[in-house]
């Protein structure tokens, strides 16, 4: 099972090139053509890129993760969310790296296998970086007016975390 | 609402800062981050130009036209704007089927490929239109056959079973979908 994101990659570039030759595509040319309009996208995306991680490096530094976990807490152990997801569930629609070091904690501390670590490898693989989404697609075609998309994928992200503990607990915890 | 978040992140940070004395952690972190996004952005480039690339090849090649034409029962519910063969419609399935494979390098700049299309095909100047965001949102919530990299992470810990938590995270990712289609196509209704 651990090899099949090997073969996926290679497998899809075979299919585009047999489908291409078949087609009596130039591959080369037509791939340079493509790989230029890359470039152009590329530099789109440095501005958003830039300032989304850097406002959430200083998050990540100033404490405030603590400060809203403690916040928080009351509120989640209510619905029967752990306690320590907090970090990673305001993490996660942020940041891809910093998510994946909570994570890291997660399972370092309580192991991959126990509750809290079923939950969070839960909420990690369910969700997506939304808001990385949101500045790249939206900055790539310069569009600033997002209307509801925060919304609508904030509540995506939260029924995603809520279903992650209660998935876990039916599938794995049941007693 | 980026505006807001933006400045939000950076006032609450300043203001955490202060309150737990780590002004200082605040500053390093203001430098090393914006290094951190240019090394990103190093790293995104190769991937962009190369994916883009095979893009094109995969477009004059027709797998793009044949792939929208077998989703286009969900495109037409999800993505009324865009008629079955036009080029947004092809770019986005290229990316939606490059989530559910797992190759996040590659559904990036076929993400940003299909924002082009669907600008050009359909410009509100600066504002995004009702499928664009029902876009942006599927790859905010999107499905993953095999969470590889999760599995990858979960073995090195030493878990005994890295891919048991598949089943949950099909059904919550699933839900996080539903959930983010709805609402989005609820909110489209109401502000329009």
């Amino acid at each position: 099972m651990d090899n099949i994101g090997s073969f996926i990659l290679p497998i899809t570039i075979f299919l585009i090139v047999i489908f291409g030759f078949s087609q009596k595509v130039k591959i080369f040319d037509t791939f340079m053509e493509g790989a230029k309009d890359g470039i152009k996208s590329t530099l789109l995306i440095i501005p958003p890129l830039i300032g989304l991680i850097v406002s959430i490096s200083m998050v990540k530094a100033s404490g405030a993760l603590d400060i809203f976990t403690c916040a928080i807490a009351p509120l989640t152990n209510s619905v029967g969310i752990p306690e320590k997801t907090i970090p990673l569930m305001i993490l996660r629609p942020i940041s891809g790296s910093g998510s994946m070091a909570i994570i890291n904690n997660i399972f370092s501390q309580s192991g991959p296998d126990s509750f809290i670590g079923k939950v969070a490898s839960t909420m990690m693989g369910s969700t997506e970086t939304t808001f990385y989404a949101i500045a790249v697609y939206f900055g790539s075609v310069n569009i600033k007016n997002t209307r509801h998309t925060i919304p609508a994928a904030l509540c995506a992200d939260f029924s995603g975390f809520l279903m992650s503990v209660l998935t876990v607990k039916f599938l794995f915890f049941r007693n | 609402m980026m505006n807001y978040i933006f400045g939000v992140l950076m006032l609450v940070s300043i203001i955490c800062s202060v309150i737990t004395g780590r002004l200082e952690a605040l500053s390093n972190a203001i430098l090393s981050g914006a290094s951190e996004a240019v090394q990103l952005i190093i790293s995104l480039f190769g991937m962009m130009c190369f994916w883009t690339g095979m893009m094109k090849i995969a477009d004059k090649g027709g797998a793009t036209t044949l792939l929208s034409k077998l989703l286009s029962p969900i495109m037409k519910y999800l993505f009324p704007d865009y008629k079955k063969s036009s080029g947004a419609n092809k770019a986005i399935c290229m990316n939606l089927v490059a989530n559910f494979l797992g190759l996040g390098n590659a559904a990036t700049p076929m993400g940003i490929a299909a924002m082009k299309e669907m600008q050009r095909e359909k410009n509100l100047k600066g504002t995004a239109n009702n499928s664009m965001i029902m876009f942006v949102v599927l790859n905010t919530a999107s499905i993953q056959l095999i969470p590889t990299s999760m599995a990858i992470l979960r073995k090195a810990h030493g878990s005994t079973s890295p891919f048991d938590v598949m089943p949950a995270v099909w059904i919550s990712s699933t839900i996080a979908l539903v959930v983010g289609i709805l609402v989005a196509k609820t909110l489209e209704k109401r502000r329009n």
